[in-house]
């Protein structure tokens, strides 16, 4: 299926888009993870969390909305 | 009282809210981008007790978001800054400041002298500290972080809810996140940031409204977009927040406010000889008091200019209100240059002494 990847913070630096869609077959948010590190390596190290329907996922939840958004932590203050 | 007439006069707030607010205490840890803002607000709206952790003076640097700073503050201790401020917003409230680092030592002990804590820290290793000593002094946490042209806000620890470590587990690699000091921030950011945790503050006392818990609100300043995520709670995350437990000094000691800086009334300071006064005010600062022969040394150059000290004098430091005198002590004590003593009064009121009691 046909997702809307967005990024924040400096994900999106990263990534170069604010949002995306990409093409994919995987089940859950771990294979989708995988989908991304592929397409961005620099991302393996970086710390996020993936929501999906604006809620926060874990890696086993398995993804069923076309809208996924990936969020940092902010250091700033 | 007039002073919360636009309070009071609202249903939903009316004078026993009032009250709700007059009798909270809040911490807040940092007074940079978001504590200023934070702190400008709370107190204004009369929050009964506030406290203010930070151990960083002020840099010009600062000054184009930290809203509470200007010039003449440099190189002062942000918290006590912030105090001399925020008095004169309103001086019915109490306003406790703590230049210091916040750490596992003394995390735990302070915060239970609060009701709700305020995280306006700029690093991720602060961040993880003040989210577990909420979590073992059972106090609920107002977040807010800044990158750039976004930011982040939630509650955490309240009423049983999700804690940071449920949104993101463990800190980042350091370095791997940078900070507003390294990569910049546009200003206004913290200060709209800052502002949510103020009143998720408010909303907390006053049980108004849906506080933002087990929410992450996210603002992005360019594209005016917010966006609500929701966060469940993870009660092995909490776990790991309370097993941290032994790294933190819990016992519920009392906190010490008093900075032990020694301070004395200029009648005391007289009382000893040899001394060596010293006027830490800008230059062109008056009225000067040449009757006590002081060595000029403002506060902003006082440690370039360490050797001009007496070591084998009784140093009495004064200022203009008895506040940078107190920052200047704090300076010569990190030095290890001890028997200095700040004068309470400020330059006017040593004057006065100086005309009715002869020197």
């Amino acid at each position: 299926m046909k997702l809307t990847i967005k990024y924040f913070g400096l994900l999106a630096e990263l990534t170069q888009c604010n949002e995306e869609e990409i093409e994919f077959s995987g089940a859950n948010v771990s294979d989708l993870k995988d989908v991304l590190f592929q397409k961005y390596e620099a991302l393996k190290i970086k710390d996020f969390q993936v929501a999906q329907n604006n809620e926060l996922t874990t890696n086993k939840t398995t993804v069923t909305a076309t809208e996924i958004a990936l969020l940092p932590p902010f250091a700033g203050g | 009282m007039s002073r919360y007439n636009r309070h009071t006069i609202l249903s939903e707030i009316g004078q026993q809210g009032q009250d709700k607010i007059s009798n909270a205490k809040v911490l807040v840890i940092g007074a940079g981008g978001l504590g200023c803002p934070v702190l400008q607000y709370l107190t204004g709206a009369g929050i009964g007790t506030l406290g203010i952790i930070d151990f960083d003076v002020v840099s010009e640097s600062n000054l184009q978001r930290q809203v509470l700073f200007g010039t003449s503050v440099l190189g002062i201790n942000k918290a006590i800054a912030a105090k001399e401020r925020l008095e004169d917003l309103n001086n019915t409230i109490t306003i406790n400041t703590y230049p210091k680092r916040l750490t596992h030592k003394n995390a735990v002990a302070l915060f239970k002298n609060y009701d709700i804590i305020v995280d306006g820290t700029d690093n991720f290793e602060t961040r993880y500290l003040v989210n577990d000593a909420s979590i073992l002094a059972e106090k609920p946490l107002v977040y807010g972080g800044i990158y750039k042209f976004e930011g982040q806000v939630s509650v955490f620890n309240y009423k049983e809810g999700p804690s940071y470590r449920c949104l993101f587990p463990t800190p980042p690699e350091k370095g791997s996140v940078p900070n507003c000091s390294e990569i910049g921030v546009l200003g206004v950011l913290p200060g709209i940031i800052g502002t949510m945790q103020a009143n998720e503050v408010l909303k907390i006392i006053l049980e108004l409204g849906n506080v933002l818990s087990g929410k992450l609100l996210y603002y992005n300043a360019l594209t005016a977009q917010t966006t609500s995520l929701k966060i469940n709670k993870s009660e092995a995350e909490i776990e790991k927040g309370l097993n941290n437990k032994p790294f933190f000094n819990t016992l519920s000691e009392e906190f010490d406010c008093t900075i032990s800086i020694p301070e004395i009334s200029i009648k005391e300071a007289f009382k000893n000889i040899n001394l060596q006064f010293i006027d830490v005010r800008e230059s062109d600062e008056q009225p000067k008091i040449t009757s006590l022969n002081p060595v000029y040394l403002p506060l902003s150059e006082l440690e370039n200019n360490l050797d001009k000290i007496d070591s084998e004098k009784t140093k009495v430091i004064f200022c203009q209100a008895g506040i940078r005198s107190k920052s200047a002590v704090s300076i010569l004590q990190k030095h290890r240059i001890n028997n200095s003593y700040s004068i309470k009064e400020g330059a006017l009121e040593i004057i006065e002494f100086i005309n009715n009691n002869g020197k």
